[in-house]
């Protein structure tokens, strides 16, 4: 069966999604990401989409989901490369995306997350010391 | 008036196959000259269709044809499923209407994405969803 390779790089899990989409290939992604942030103890999940040419609501769903199912796993997830035209249709369409953070690319994606995980640390070692 | 220049005719059976029509009406399109904003509103608006298709009816057929109306091309395409049809289009056609657990984004949406939008049902008999999108519409 088709899979899209999901790359472990230090606290972060890396996928390119560099082919067509379709929906039993989409649900395969969205579990094996969940199980792979279980794995790997990851803070964060980047998924670029910039070979991506189109989304529909049902990929839309997946993202949302992979966002979400990942926040209770306690990594964030960034999106990043979005062709302006499927951003386009993507708003069109009645889709807002809504609770996926998105970046322009990897780079400025990567620095979104790193600064995600140093915030996280910090409200961590407050809420410590409101206890105290 | 609305002429159609040329046909083609693709069976669908396994998501896989949305793949091909995607492909397909990408290279349609392009054909015409359709800008890239416009061809993927017409390719999502495609992929959301035959999901249903394959969802509700089990898969179907899909016609392409390039039509013409006055100086406007466009791309046609036409959804044939011989599924349960729909029970009651305008609720269908509502945002955030849904039978399934999807978002219910599906038909409405994809009435936003095309220029024209075209829907015929008979319950137990099937459905029948034609779109338009016009080159610069």
């Amino acid at each position: 069966m088709d899979r899209i390779p999901i790359l472990k790089m230090g606290d972060f899990l890396l996928v390119t999604i560099q082919v067509d989409l379709y929906d039993q290939l989409a649900e395969t992604l969205e579990s094996d990401l969940v199980q792979m942030v279980k794995k790997y103890n990851s803070k964060g999940v980047l998924i670029d989409i910039s070979a991506v040419s189109i989304i529909d609501s049902f990929m839309g769903r997946i993202l949302g989901n992979i966002s979400m199912m990942s926040k209770i796993m306690d990594a964030e997830t960034v999106v990043v490369g979005m062709q302006p035209a499927v951003a386009i249709t993507l708003v069109e369409l009645g889709l807002p995306l809504k609770g996926i953070h998105c970046a322009l690319n990897v780079e400025r994606g990567m620095e979104l997350l790193r600064s995600k995980i140093t915030q996280d640390i910090q409200e961590d070692e407050e809420d410590d010391s409101y206890s105290e | 008036m609305i002429v159609t220049l040329s046909k083609d005719s693709i069976k669908i059976t396994r998501e896989q196959d949305t793949i091909f029509l995607r492909n397909r009406v990408k290279e349609w399109a392009t054909k015409i000259g359709m800008g890239l904003v416009n061809q993927t509103k017409l390719i999502t608006a495609a992929s959301e269709l035959v999901r249903n298709m394959l969802k509700y009816a089990g898969g179907g057929t899909v016609d392409i044809e390039i039509v013409s109306k006055g100086r406007e091309n466009g791309v046609k395409l036409i959804f044939s499923d011989k599924g349960p049809g729909i029970k009651d289009i305008n609720l269908a056609m509502r945002d955030g209407y849904t039978t399934g657990r999807s978002l219910g984004l599906g038909l409405p949406g994809t009435r936003r994405l095309v220029s024209e939008f075209e829907i015929q049902s008979v319950v137990d008999e099937g459905t029948t969803i034609s779109i338009i999108k016009w080159k610069n519409g």
